[in-house]
């Protein structure tokens, strides 16, 4: 098993008061298994990426434990996370591709963030990783500016994975790219399995039906919470968490129009994370909620490899 | 009305600026009042550059953009813009309220009734007053800072609305919820350039749709017209890789080559009906357009 999360806690301190992002989640991702992360925005989904890697100040991890290859690691403390970041598990951050160093050529920078991390820098290898995502190995001598978002999102994902880690965390890796870019981002992300490059992924993404291509599994959170974890085509087809049936059904099918149809969100917003509710979090927008909702429902596995957290499934 | 008379772009790139990379070539299209157009392409096409010189971000190297009847002075305030990073829109040591107010002062409207017209933008993209003034960017998700952005531009007597790529970071359900709110904006009467990689959202909600190779237009009409009855290669293959949920990539049959005869090669001639242009690829070049095989096989990168 590559990585094991145990009931992790990370809250944000805000001056009025914590912000639970992340509420006591447990998961675990086989080797190989390259999973999917979805769920409605702000439900916590880039706060369990960040506390792989780093903390910022204002994170503090309030309880729970995670261990990769069988190694506790420790997310607590930025120090000795050091030697972990980047070697055995690397994070393509969300919006990334706009916190490129804008005063860097692209090559210059890779050797210089390789340097400091006291990695050594493999000009050849570098340039055969550009050719898989589909770059050509003049971005090196480019500018950030100079590049379009789907270039330099691409070379992004090239840097993240130089070092080959154990874990990588692909946040929102393919949202900024197009359909026929997307799908030689997402198939790079399999190759990069398959060869062994990376042992094991969650690719947190909007977008269900690209995910579905590469992903055996789909995790689902909401409001800082999982709602649900299974194959990925049990998500898909048999979904039995009522806000993963509601993302399914969102999901607008081709050739649907405005003019024509209009289509439907799913009604009402999710709870504060400052003071959630007791009980299911989805209650207040859940069209099957009863009595018992009131109390929380434990993440149960009902199934071989299917787990969910709604009274009416378990 | 919006119009675009044969735009150009070419950047200057390396050291010294010492090459040239031409982004955009010889666009021509407009976008009408109540109108949603729809800008698609595969990565680098050109498509920001585009909406950058619409904001007027970029100047063109050749060709015009006009706002009718609109002095230069007051384009500014007329043609707005969201991007896809929204915390790159936002200072980070603003609070949202402030941000609000920075809009007031920049463009010089009255504070009379400020906060309520605040709050009244803010009611009309679905967020919460109370919920987001007074919090910095960061304490904001992905998908109510895009709103924010959105809510920010109607403050202004908005006639053109660049949105680029603003919904590729939101979830599904939020995306619907932004999408709609598109179209009641442009029922309103307002001209969105919607700029997108997501060919089912833009046809969902778009009029008219444009499509750019590599900085050229090889395809543009009514968007039942260039989904419902794609004439160019090109769009074909965009249409086709699509990805669809129950249909996974590992299991589909090869399939076979879409037909790939293009017989588009000179820029003006293609309207295969009113309102249906399709162009060369190539801009009609000889030396880059293959045409005496009559067949252009245009690869997907
Ligand atoms: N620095 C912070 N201070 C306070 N609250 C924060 C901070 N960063 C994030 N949050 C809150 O924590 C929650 C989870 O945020 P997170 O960025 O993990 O969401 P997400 O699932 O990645 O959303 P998106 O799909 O929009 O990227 C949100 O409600 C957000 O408002
Ligand atoms: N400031 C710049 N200087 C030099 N070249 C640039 C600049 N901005 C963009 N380019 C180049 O112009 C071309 C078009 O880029 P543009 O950003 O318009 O593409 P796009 O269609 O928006 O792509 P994406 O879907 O990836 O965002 C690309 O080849 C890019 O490298
Ligand atoms: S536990 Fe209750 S409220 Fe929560 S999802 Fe299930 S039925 Fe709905
Ligand atoms: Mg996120
Ligand atoms: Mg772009």
């Amino acid at each position: 098993m590559t990585l094991k999360v145990d009931d992790l806690r990370v809250y944000y301190r805000t001056l009025r008061g914590e912000v639970k992002a992340l509420d006591g989640v447990s998961f675990t991702l086989a080797d190989g298994e390259i999973m999917g992360l979805a769920g409605e925005s702000g439900c916590g989904k880039s706060t369990l990426g960040k506390s792989l890697i780093r903390l910022d100040q204002r994170m503090k991890h309030v309880g729970g434990s995670v261990e990769l290859d069988g190694q506790v690691l420790p997310i607590a403390d930025d120090r000795r996370m050091n030697a972990h970041r980047f070697f055995e598990v690397s994070l393509i951050p969300q919006y990334s591709m706009s916190a490129l160093n804008p005063t860097r050529k692209i090559g210059r920078m890779i050797e210089e963030l390789l340097r400091s991390r006291g990695a050594p820098f493999d000009r050849k290898e570098l340039e055969r990783r550009l050719h898989l995502v589909g770059l050509s190995t003049d971005v090196l001598d480019r500018y950030p500016i100079e590049l379009s978002g789907g270039m330099k999102q691409r070379t992004v994902m090239v840097i993240s994975t130089l070092l080959d880690p154990s874990l990588l965390i692909a946040d929102e890796v393919t949202s900024a790219l197009d359909v026929s870019s997307q799908r030689a981002v997402a198939q790079t992300l399999l190759e990069f399995r398959d060869r062994h490059l990376v042992k094991s992924m969650i690719v947190v993404t909007h977008d269900l039906s690209l995910v579905y291509q590469i992903a055996d599994t789909i995790m689902v959170m909401y409001a800082g919470k999982l709602a649900e974890k299974a194959p990925a085509k049990t998500i898909v087809n048999a979904p039995r968490h009522p806000y993963t049936q509601a993302l399914i059904n969102s999901l607008p099918e081709v050739g649907v129009r405005y003019s024509e149809r209009r289509l439907q969100g799913i009604p009402g917003s999710p709870p504060s994370l400052l003071n959630p509710p007791k009980g299911c979090r989805f209650r207040d927008r859940c069209p099957l909620a009863f009595d018992k909702c009131e109390t929380e429902p434990p993440f149960t596995e009902i199934a071989q490899g299917h787990s969910v957290a709604c009274w009416k499934a378990i | 009305m919006l119009k675009l008379d044969k735009v150009g772009k070419t950047y200057r790139i390396g050291a010294f600026g010492g090459q040239e990379l031409r982004a955009v070539h010889d666009v021509s299209f407009q976008v009408n009042p109540g109108e949603v157009v729809s800008l698609i392409g595969e990565s680098g096409s050109g498509k920001s550059t585009i909406g950058k010189m619409v904001l007027r971000l970029l100047p063109p190297s050749a060709g015009a953009i006009t706002l009718d009847g609109t002095p230069e002075a007051d384009y500014y305030r007329h043609v707005q813009g969201v991007f896809q990073d929204p915390f790159s829109s936002y200072n980070p040591i603003f609070k949202a309220d402030r941000v609000f107010e920075m809009v007031r002062q920049g463009f010089g409207l009255p504070s009379q009734d400020w906060r309520e017209k605040v709050e009244a933008a803010l009611r009309s993209v679905r967020l919460d007053p109370g919920a987001v003034l007074g919090k910095y960017p960061h304490q904001l998700s992905g998908g109510q800072l895009q709103r924010m952005l959105i809510a920010r531009a109607l403050l202004l007597e908005l006639k053109v609305l660049v949105a680029d790529e603003i919904i590729s970071m939101l979830d599904a359900s939020t995306r619907i919820d932004v999408l709609n709110l598109l179209g009641e904006l442009r029922e309103r009467g307002l001209g969105i350039l919607f700029i997108t990689h997501d060919l089912s959202l833009g046809n969902y909600v778009s009029d008219r749709t444009v499509v750019l190779y590599k900085g050229r237009m090889v395809e543009t009409g009514r968007t039942d017209r260039v989904f419902g009855d794609p004439r160019h290669p090109y769009t074909r293959r965009l249409l086709a890789s699509v990805p669809q949920l129950h249909r996974k990539w590992s299991e589909e049959e090869e399939q076979p080559e879409p037909e790939a005869e293009c017989l588009f090669h000179a820029p003006g001639e293609g309207w295969v009906e009113p309102d249906h242009f399709v162009g060369c690829a190539f801009g009609g070049e000889q030396d880059e357009c293959p045409r005496a095989a009559e067949a252009v096989v245009i690869p997907l990168r």
